[in-house]
Parts: structure tokens; sequence; C-alpha cells
């Protein structure tokens, strides 16, 4: 695993927290010519280590992209960007996913684990990636699968569970490895209200710590309150970061920004 | 890893069926019809692989296969006889004679007249009565599959079985009569027609009437002679074609191949079995890793690498290709095994084997490929995508 502490560049915030990600004057296009979209505008964001900071605004305005660059699996096409102190560009191809492996873990708006494979199975797949043996990864799996509450159902496939354990279940895959940074893509955009909410309240409990940093994109502003600072997008720019939704929407936000959602 | 792309690929048991369906298709019409072709061949050349004892068929050399006998004159034996390096030399007709069946209906018959004093070139497994009882008057031996069908008498009343020749029975020759004196059991022939054998002056007797009857010349070589140089010095001093066995088989088979439509028709099963094979086989799989590809997708997220990746779709490919490999040549063994002692002609060697394995490896090799292509191309982002 990556020695956060040892990594060079590394830069504080005010606060005296070490920094995670930055991103500076980030630009990514798709398409060419006259069909060109411009989806990340010089985009510049720092993630700080041990915050959980939501990636917020309206559909298309460059969420996803942003985060997929931030995770190493999307190039950018101008701008800097380093986690950890980490260039993904400097980086060839094995190396970038070695370091993906080791450093970043994924949980994704519809789960996306292997409908073949037990639940433990699905776990276990970041270690098995990283090089532990089968046996120990299997066992190791388990065990976060207990701390997300699903001890009893290692053997089961995903299928046999509903939409708020399999999220637990991509949530345990996400940590199993102990990564330094977790990325959520629209985490509780599956699931209901409720659940969602578990959902994040369970995210922030057992991923939170250790100088662990949290970056989610949501629609769902049900949930910004868990956030420690929300940098809202729109059309490729981030427009604001404020430390809670009210400073966003103002004391009326469910009201005024449902139609947010996609 | 790998071991997960085994589970990922045995618990989709709908593709994995289809796929492994779809290879063992392709394994069985290959290793089937590749062992009927050989069999087929091998019958072209049974009396040669019967007849053991010769070292060197000598021949006109104007003969293209075994059935296509060009009789030499008698003084030819001689010649034979006296080039250096032969031990042994005996005379062999073969030749096609009609036997009349006792409900008036003609059989034709292979013929063999082999060397009076020796008996060489007779059955190689007598299953009753003794080669050398052809020393009798009139007597013949005939093979065990003429003997209990083509040869065989109608039972008395319709519908009855045939009633198996047996010793002593008696057949027409030609307008001659011979006595049965024993069944033996040999390779069927190419056009699976009953083989007859009796003495040499018998068989001139029997055959025919032509000018010159003697068919090949069998030859046993001196202990230590080198072949090549005998054959070579036999053709040298009389003028005939000389050929090892393996040679005479050759020429045999060669014939067939280049003048019968049989590879031609063979090879066009055999085709349509790997082209239908890979096309099931390609599009299951394609299908399978399209299925997963999300899943390949969020594994190269996560930081599986390329060449992990594509060791787990060719392990997979590989899997599914033993299976269906071992399931489609195991049922074309059972077929051939099942089918024993009846018309149809099926040997299965190991090379058709290592061809079925073959043709099997570049079905999951280019089904793979395709696989391959598509997760290499795959950008990991997609996986945000929803």
């Amino acid at each position: 695993m990556t020695a956060i502490a040892s990594q060079p560049n590394m830069q504080a915030d005010p606060a005296g927290r070490g920094l995670a990600v930055r991103c500076r004057a980030i630009t990514k296009n798709y398409g060419a010519g006259q069909s060109v979209v411009r989806a990340l505008r010089g985009i510049d964001l720092d993630v700080y280590l041990g915050e959980l900071l939501m990636l917020v605004g309206p559909s298309g305005c460059g969420k996803t992209t942003l985060i997929s660059v931030i995770a190493g699996v999307l190039d950018r096409d101008g701008g800097e960007c380093t986690v950890f102190g980490k260039d993904f560009s400097a980086m060839n191809s094995r190396e970038r996913t070695r370091f993906r492996g080791q450093t970043i873990g994924f949980v994704f708006q519809s789960f996306n684990l292997i409908p073949t494979l037990t639940i433990a199975e699905n776990v276990s797949v970041p270690l098995l990636l990283n090089g532990v043996h089968r046996r120990a990864a299997l066992a190791k799996a388990k065990e976060m699968l207990d701390t997300v509450g699903l001890g009893a159902r290692v053997n089961d496939t995903p299928n046999r569970l509903s939409g708020g354990q399999q999220q637990r279940v991509a949530i345990a895959r996400a940590l199993v490895h102990d990564p330094k940074l977790i990325v959520c893509d629209e985490p509780t955009s599956a699931l209901d209200h409720e659940t969602g909410h578990k959902i994040v309240e369970l995210l922030k409990g057992v991923a939170m710590g250790g100088n662990r940093s949290l970056v989610v994109v949501t629609h769902d502003n049900r949930i910004f309150d868990f956030a420690d600072r929300i940098a809202h997008m729109d059309d490729g720019q981030v427009d604001k970061i404020v430390g809670s939704a009210k400073e966003l929407y103002g004391p009326n936000m469910n009201a005024s920004h449902a139609g947010e959602k996609a | 890893m790998y071991l997960l792309a085994l589970k990922m690929l045995f618990n989709d048991k709908a593709k994995f069926f289809g796929i492994v369906m779809g290879v063992t298709l392709a394994s069985l019409v290959i290793t089937q019809q590749g062992s009927i072709f050989v069999g087929l061949m091998a019958r072209t050349f049974g009396v040669i692989t019967d007849m053991n004892y010769p070292d060197i068929w000598v021949m006109d050399p104007k003969v293209q296969f075994i059935d296509d006998t060009k009789p030499l004159t008698d003084t030819k034996l001689f010649e034979v006889r006296g080039v250096p390096g032969v031990a042994s030399a005996v005379p062999l007709y073969k030749g096609m004679i009609r036997a009349r069946m006792d409900n008036g209906l003609f059989q034709n018959c292979n013929l063999y007249g082999l060397d009076d004093s020796t008996l060489i070139g007779g059955p190689g497994e007598m299953v009753e009565g003794n080669l050398a009882d052809l020393r009798m008057a009139d007597s013949v031996i005939v093979d065990l599959e003429g003997a209990t069908d083509k040869l065989a008498r109608k039972g008395k009343n319709p519908g009855d079985p045939k009633i198996p020749l047996k010793i002593g029975d008696t057949l027409e020759l030609n307008d001659h009569r011979a006595v049965v004196v024993g069944i033996a059991r040999g390779s069927r022939t190419f056009q699976s027609q009953p083989n007859v054998f009796t003495t040499y002056s018998r068989a001139v007797t029997f055959a025919p009437k032509e000018r010159k009857l003697l068919s090949f010349v069998l030859v046993k070589a001196e202990p230590g002679e080198d072949l090549e140089t005998l054959r070579s010095r036999i053709t040298e001093r009389t003028g005939l074609a000389a050929y090892t066995a393996n040679q005479f088989k050759l020429l045999t088979v060669n014939y067939f191949l280049k003048y019968t439509g049989i590879p031609i028709n063979f090879g066009i099963a055999v085709s349509l079995g790997f082209i239908i094979g890979t096309l099931i086989t390609g599009f299951m799989f394609y299908s399978f890793t399209i299925d997963n590809l999300k899943y390949l997708g969020t594994l190269k997220a996560m930081g599986t690498g390329d060449s992990t990746l594509m060791g787990m779709i060719l392990l997979q490919a590989l899997s599914v290709g033993c299976i269906g490999f071992g399931i489609g040549a195991g049922a074309a063994t059972v077929f051939g095994m099942s089918m024993g002692g009846t018309q149809l002609a099926f040997w299965i060697t190991w090379q058709i084997l290592v061809v079925s394995g073959g043709a099997v490896l570049i079905i999951c090799m280019l089904a793979a490929t395709l696989s391959v292509r598509k997760v290499v191309a795959l950008e990991p982002a997609v996986v945000f995508k929803g």
C-alpha cells in the first residue's frame, strides 16, 4: 500500500491537513471539431486527507468526468492532477493500474458486483489484485463483510441481496484493501431515501478515519449533510466550494433544488 | 484472479453450456468424420495390412492401387527369384470372381490364390479350420464377414435370419465347385466384397481364362538387406515396380485421394463442423464477454492489468475448449465403438485427435481474440457511466 506520509509534494490546507488530491486547470473535451463537448473547463480542486468531499451539480456538468480523471481511469487533456503527489500522466499503463489498485477504492452507482461470484469473492478481488493469497483474501473479505453487517451472507451471490445490501458489499469491496482514497459515483441513486441515508452513514462511519479521503459524486441533496465540504459544478467548472448544503442552497434547499436530480 | 475467471464462466450456466456445445459439435464432427475417412482409406489397403509376410510387393509398373491388378507372365516370378538379395519370392493371384448363390443370384468376391507350397499370403487369423486344409481338393477359405453376410444362405422361411457358411458347405465359383474348409478373420475391403482364399494353382482354374494370371510377386528379403536398395535392384533387373508394404499402401491411398471424391466430401463435412463450431463458439463466447464487459471494466478500474484480463479470457476459452474437446472426442469414440461390427468404416487414431484438438484450439483462440480485443480497448471510465 502507498505510504501517504512519505509522499513528496504534499501540501496542507489552512487547517493543517495534508493534501490527497490536487487538481489545477484541468480540461477535458469529448469529440472534435464542431461537435466538441468541453466537459471540464479548467477545474481547480483540492481534496484533503480525512475529508469527505461531495461533488454536486446538474446532470452533464462534468462531475463524472472529473471523478474519472481523479481516479485515473480517464486521461485529461490539460492541467495538472496529482493523487497523493503522484501524477497519473507521468506513469505508464502498468504503473497507473497498480497505483489505482493499491490506492483507490471504488463505489459505483449500480454496485457493479460480479453476479456469478459470491459476495465474499467479490470483496476479495482488490486483495487478489494486490497479491494477497486467495485464502487470506477471503478471510479478510469476510471480516470486512462483518463490518458492514453482512457476515452471515458471505456465500450468497449478489442477486440474492437487496439494493442496499449490494451497496454495502460494494463499500466492503472498496475498503478491504485499505485504500487512502475512495471515489463514489452516485452511491445512493439506486436506493430509496432511507437506505441511501443508511449507506452514506455506513460509508462515513466505516471509511473515514486513518486520514482516508472520500470523493462522492451525488445528485442526492438529502445526503449533503454528511459532507465536510461540497463542491458545486456547473458547465464543466467548479463554481462554488462550501462547507454545508445550507451555504450552497440556502435554508429551503430540499424544495428548491430537487430539480437538480437527474 | 484466474480461479475467479473460471467461476465467472462456470456459474453462467446458459452461456457456459452454449460455448461448450459449440466446441463439442466441432470436435465431434471433426473427430467422427475424420475417423470414418481414415477407416475408409484403411479399407483400401486392408489386404496389404493383413498380408504381413512380404517385405516387398512386385507388380506391373502400371498398377495404381491394390485392386488395379495388371497380370504378369509366370516367368516374372523366376526373374524376381533370381535377383540378388531376394530370400524367397512367391506368387499371388488377386482377382474378382462370381459366386453363384443358392437363390440363383451372383455375388462378386475377391479371390486370392496363395503359393501352393508355402500358402504365404493367407489370412492372418483363422476362426475355424486350418490354413493347411487348402491343400484338400476344391478347398477355399472364406472371410468371416462374407461367410456371415453376403455369402450366407437364406433362411428356410422368408424373414428368417441368414445361415452363415460353415466348414463343409460348398460354393459355386465361376462354374467350379468349391468346398469351404475354413473361416478367417480379415480386414474389410473398400468395396466390402467377401474374400475367398485358395491355392494359386486352383485360383487360376477358378478364374476367367486369361493369357497372364500372376498378379503380384511377394518377396522376402535376405536378412540385413536394405529394402530400398533391393527395391531398386528388382526394378532394374525385371522392369517391374517394387514397393514396400507401406509404399504400396501409400500408392493405393493416393489413388483414392486423387481419383475419387471421397476427400472432398469428407473435407466439406469437416470444414462445416469447423465453421459452425467456430461461429457458435465465437458468438457465444463473445456474447459472454459482452455480458461481462461492465464487470471487466470494473476490474480494470480497480487495478486489473490488461495482461491479467487477457489471461483470464484465454483461460476461460481454453477451459471450454478442453471440456468441449473431451466431450466431442469422447462422443465420437463411443459412436465408433457402438458401430463396431457394422459396415461403417471407423478408425480413430491419435493423429485425428491431434488434428481435432488443434482445430478446437484454433476455434478457442479465434473466439478469445475477439473478446480480448474488446476488453483491451475498453476504457475503465465506462464503469462510471451507470
